[in-house]
């Protein structure tokens, strides 16, 4: 019989499967990054930094019974009788817990992710950048970013280059004993990485984005358009240092509005879409002339326009593009459409017709909240390495 | 804490040993206890033995109850480890109350441990086992790669608990390795392939195929999965064998927790609560434990409190043998004053299923107001049966193999062609089906070949298929 406190301070284990079990949600993430990207509680998440999202894979699948089709014993308050409802189904924490042994837990259809909105951003980010940027002549953008680019033969410890290190002491052994092993470490053995402040300059750039809110866009449509400028606002401000956002929302007037009344607005009225584009050549004719800017208008409308406004509409279009680097038009569909809708008002089908210029025009639809991360890569991928 | 703390908790253990060994008869293995701080506690729960070998799951599990610690939402006061001696870990910030009931409260238990029948079979060394496991495994990590070897324990590790509760009563003719050994086979050869097939077959007659196949259903139905597969797999390397090997060996050490959960919560329970009864503690520690004691064997509203229920129906039983009605002592020659004999026995020869079988009674069942529940009209959990019999009956059928399907191989050479056939005795509960199709992908992955898992839905049976590309179901 003895009591024993010993010093754990050192013991990791936990800590390390942790890690394993985070790099598997992170794997998880990365195959599912097209349903995570318009999840709701990371597009509504009001600057909370972590969120939960559900992920499939993480589940330890076993054979189970269906909890739901199976019969289980508790204890009630003394009186209860027969008929008496315990719990309702799908209302979180109504229903019943857990029951006895193993095995018996109630069905959790996911496993619920903690995630970091900066680490989803960084993996949707990584091959997204603006397309056909060009050098601009005023104001050019610096962004500083720092690069381990040298091996040195002193610097600090934390820098220490271990695996060069290690080569430098098997060849020094080597050369005076003949033997290529790993010996004792000598001062000289040892190497270093160092690091270079690289400035790159950017030119200036310019994004307008252009939202309808006509009483059409409903619910499913305003959170589409929605979470596609979620990620883009949140894609510029990190990766370009000093991009300019322009926000228009329209129905059948166009207004510049700030950020927060974009993504808030409520929806009336109906659609004139050269509205917009009106509004959009005058702000880039007044603020943001071609020559000193890099210009992206954007916009999301479900495609029901104003019937006679469509050829003043594909007009301003061609306009636009004349004065842009990339025009990328998002039609958004009916929830769950699948099929392609060709209605006459459909704008996406008339600017893929009736567009002068079409290597610098991108549409894209989309029918699916799944579908915002193809698009995201399809506006801002791999395109135009021209400057 | 400070030594003299410790040195209190020391004069504690003496006193509570005492009580427990001499006043009351519990017989355990002599224990060390250890104060860890949460991180360490934590793990320890999460691993369920420590030293284990590293997977993600327990790294899942750990970040749970880490978290539902730091939140204040739940705490751990004690694990309690099976082994000769014992080893129980204590929380650092737990009171000297907390303590105390802690301590005679992993006493019951390890005395359970000790003297209950089920788990005499298991291995009291099983931290040197389970360590050695470690070590065996992150030595195929780093030949194999850690992904490699963390897929394969996934495949495992799904069907884990599918093993034989009474695999030491396996016999020699069931191992079909060593049938293989005695018939001589007609070996292969060169120019085999230039004969037709009949011809082939005709020479194979009575040595491969017929005895092959004889061999391979020697033994069937098979109710250890993992046992079969690592036997029989056309396709595991011996390091994979060897790795299922090492978890049956692990789960075959947890298989009598599982089975006699109720009966060891409620039997550490009536003993914690008695110890600290004798323990003279002042006023304000009395009622510190007066309000735990009552806080651990409390019911939980709609669920089932292992604890609460273990403790009641052991206090039951001591009554009843105690002071028998005239019936039973006419009926069944109880003479009285047996109850703490009779508790004993219990401890001893009952496990969970048998416990409630002969043990709940219906006076228990309205006392403790159990009932049978179930999903209505796919929206209501409601009460639906409330007959003793009945309660009880349902009760031990969610325990029947600790409350998992059971599933069997019927055939290792499905079709002629060494797919894998599973058949699951349906007992009137159906299967998750997306969980049962993950599995299959699982099983394949350790058997290499087709799959099968013949069940029943809606009234009618059912086979799933698997062949690794695509699931199928007819």
């Amino acid at each position: 019989m003895s009591v024993q406190r010993n010093d754990w301070s050192l013991q990791r284990k936990g800590q390390i499967d942790q890690d394993r079990h985070k790099e598997r949600v992170r794997d998880a993430i990365k195959k599912n990054l097209g349903s995570i990207v318009s999840n709701e509680s990371i597009i509504l998440s009001d600057g909370k930094r972590v969120v939960k999202v559900p992920i499939r894979s993480l589940d330890e699948y076993k054979f189970r019974f269906d909890y739901r089709k199976k019969k289980h014993v508790g204890t009630g308050d003394g009186d209860s009788k027969v008929g008496d409802v315990i719990g309702h189904e799908g209302l979180p924490g109504q229903g019943p817990g857990a029951g006895q042994g193993a095995g018996d837990q109630p069905g959790q259809e996911y496993y619920e992710a903690e995630v970091d909105i900066d680490e989803i951003a960084k993996l949707i980010f990584e091959d997204l950048h603006l397309p056909y940027l060009e050098e601009k002549a005023k104001q050019a953008v610096p962004s500083k970013t720092t690069k381990f680019t040298e091996i040195r033969r002193a610097g600090i410890l934390s820098n220490l280059d271990k695996r060069r290190s290690l080569i430098e002491n098997i060849k020094r052994q080597a050369r005076e004993t003949g033997n290529a092993h790993i010996g004792p470490f000598k001062r000289e053995d040892l190497r270093y990485k160092s690091w270079e402040e690289q400035v790159t300059y950017e030119s200036n750039a310019v994004v307008i984005a252009m939202m309808d809110v006509s009483g059409s866009m409903g619910e499913f449509k305003k959170y589409i358009a929605r979470s596609f400028y979620f990620w883009m606002v949140r894609f510029l401000k990190t990766k370009y240092d000093n991009v300019k956002i322009v926000f228009i929302s329209h129905h059948t007037e166009a207004k510049e509005v700030n950020e927060g009344q974009f993504f808030t607005q409520g929806e009336s009225g109906g659609t004139v879409v050269s509205s917009a584009y009106r509004l959009a050549l005058d702000v880039i004719g007044e603020r943001f002339p071609a020559h000193d800017w890099n210009i992206y208008p954007f916009h999301f409308s479900d495609g029901d326009n104003y019937y006679s406004d469509n050829d003043e509409a594909v007009k301003l279009a061609d306009e636009l593009i004349a004065t842009c680097n990339l025009f990328g038009y998002g039609e958004i569909g009916e929830e769950g459409a699948s099929s392609y809708r060709r209605s006459s008002g459909a704008l996406l089908s008339i600017f893929k017709d009736r567009l002068k210029s079409q290597d610098r025009f991108v549409g894209v639809r989309i029918d699916d909240k799944e579908e915002v991360y193809p698009a995201l890569k399809e506006f801002f991928g791999k395109r135009g390495e021209t400057a | 804490m400070v030594d003299r703390e410790v040195q209190e908790l020391e004069q504690a253990v003496e006193q509570i040993w005492e009580i427990a060994t001499t006043r009351f008869g519990l017989d355990p293995f002599p224990v060390r206890f250890e104060i860890v701080p949460a991180s360490v506690m934590y793990e320890v729960g999460s691993y369920a033995l420590p030293g284990r070998y590293s997977h993600w799951t327990f790294g899942k599990a750990y970040h749970r109850m880490k978290m539902m610690y730091d939140f204040g939402l739940s705490k751990i006061y004690e694990v309690v480890i099976n082994s000769n001696p014992s080893y129980a870990f204590l929380l650092e910030t737990n009171s000297p109350t907390q303590n105390k009931l802690v301590i005679a409260h992993v006493l019951g238990h390890i005395d359970f441990f000790k003297n209950n029948v089920y788990f005499s079979k298991t291995n009291r060394r099983m931290i040197d086992e389970a360590a050695l496991h470690a070590r065996r495994m992150s030595e195929y990590e780093f030949k194999y790669g850690r992904k490699v070897v963390e897929e394969f324990l996934d495949a495992v590790l799904s069907i884990e608990e599918h093993v034989d509760p009474n695999f030491f009563i396996r016999k020699p003719h069931e191992n079909p390795d060593k049938e293989e050994d005695k018939k001589p086979r007609r070996r292969e050869g060169r120019y085999d392939d230039l004969l037709s097939k009949e011809e082939r077959d005709e020479q194979n007659e009575g040595t491969d195929d017929q005895a092959g196949k004889q061999r391979r259903r020697a033994g069937l139905p098979e109710k250890d999965l993992v046992y079969f597969l690592m036997k029989n797999s056309p396709s595991l390397e011996p390091w994979q064998r060897d790795i299922m090997a090492m978890l049956h060996e692990e789960m075959e050490y947890f298989i009598p927790q599982l089975q006699t959960k109720i009966m060891n919560e409620g039997w550490a329970s009536i003993w914690h609560s008695r110890i600290m009864r004798e323990m003279d503690l002042p006023t304000n520690e009395h009622l510190e434990f007066a309000e735990l004691h009552a806080g651990v064997v409390s019911p939980h509203k709609g669920q089932l409190n292992p604890y609460y229920l273990g403790y009641k129906i052991f206090e039951d039983i001591e009554k009843r043998w105690d002071k028998p009605t005239d019936e039973e002592r006419e009926k069944f020659g109880r003479r009285g004053g047996e109850g703490r004999e009779k508790m004993f026995e219990v401890r001893e020869l009952d496990n969970d299923i048998s416990f409630l079988r002969n043990y709940l009674t219906e006076e228990l069942c309205e006392e403790l107001d159990l009932f049978v529940y179930q999903l209505v009209d796919e929206e209501d959990w409601t009460v639906t049966e409330k007959k003793w019999e009945r309660v009880r009956d349902q009760l031990v059928a969610n325990m029947t193999n600790f409350g998992f399907p059971y599933i069997e191989v019927v055939d290792g050479d499905y079709d002629g062609n060494r797919e894998l056939y599973l058949m699951h005795r349906y007992e009137g509960v159906e299967l998750d089906m997306k969980y049962a199709r993950r599995t299959l992908e699982h099983l394949y992955k350790l058997w290499g070949r087709e799959v099968h898992l013949e069940t029943q839905v809606d009234e009618g049976a059912l086979v799933m298929h698997y062949d690794g590309r695509e699931h199928d179901e007819d």
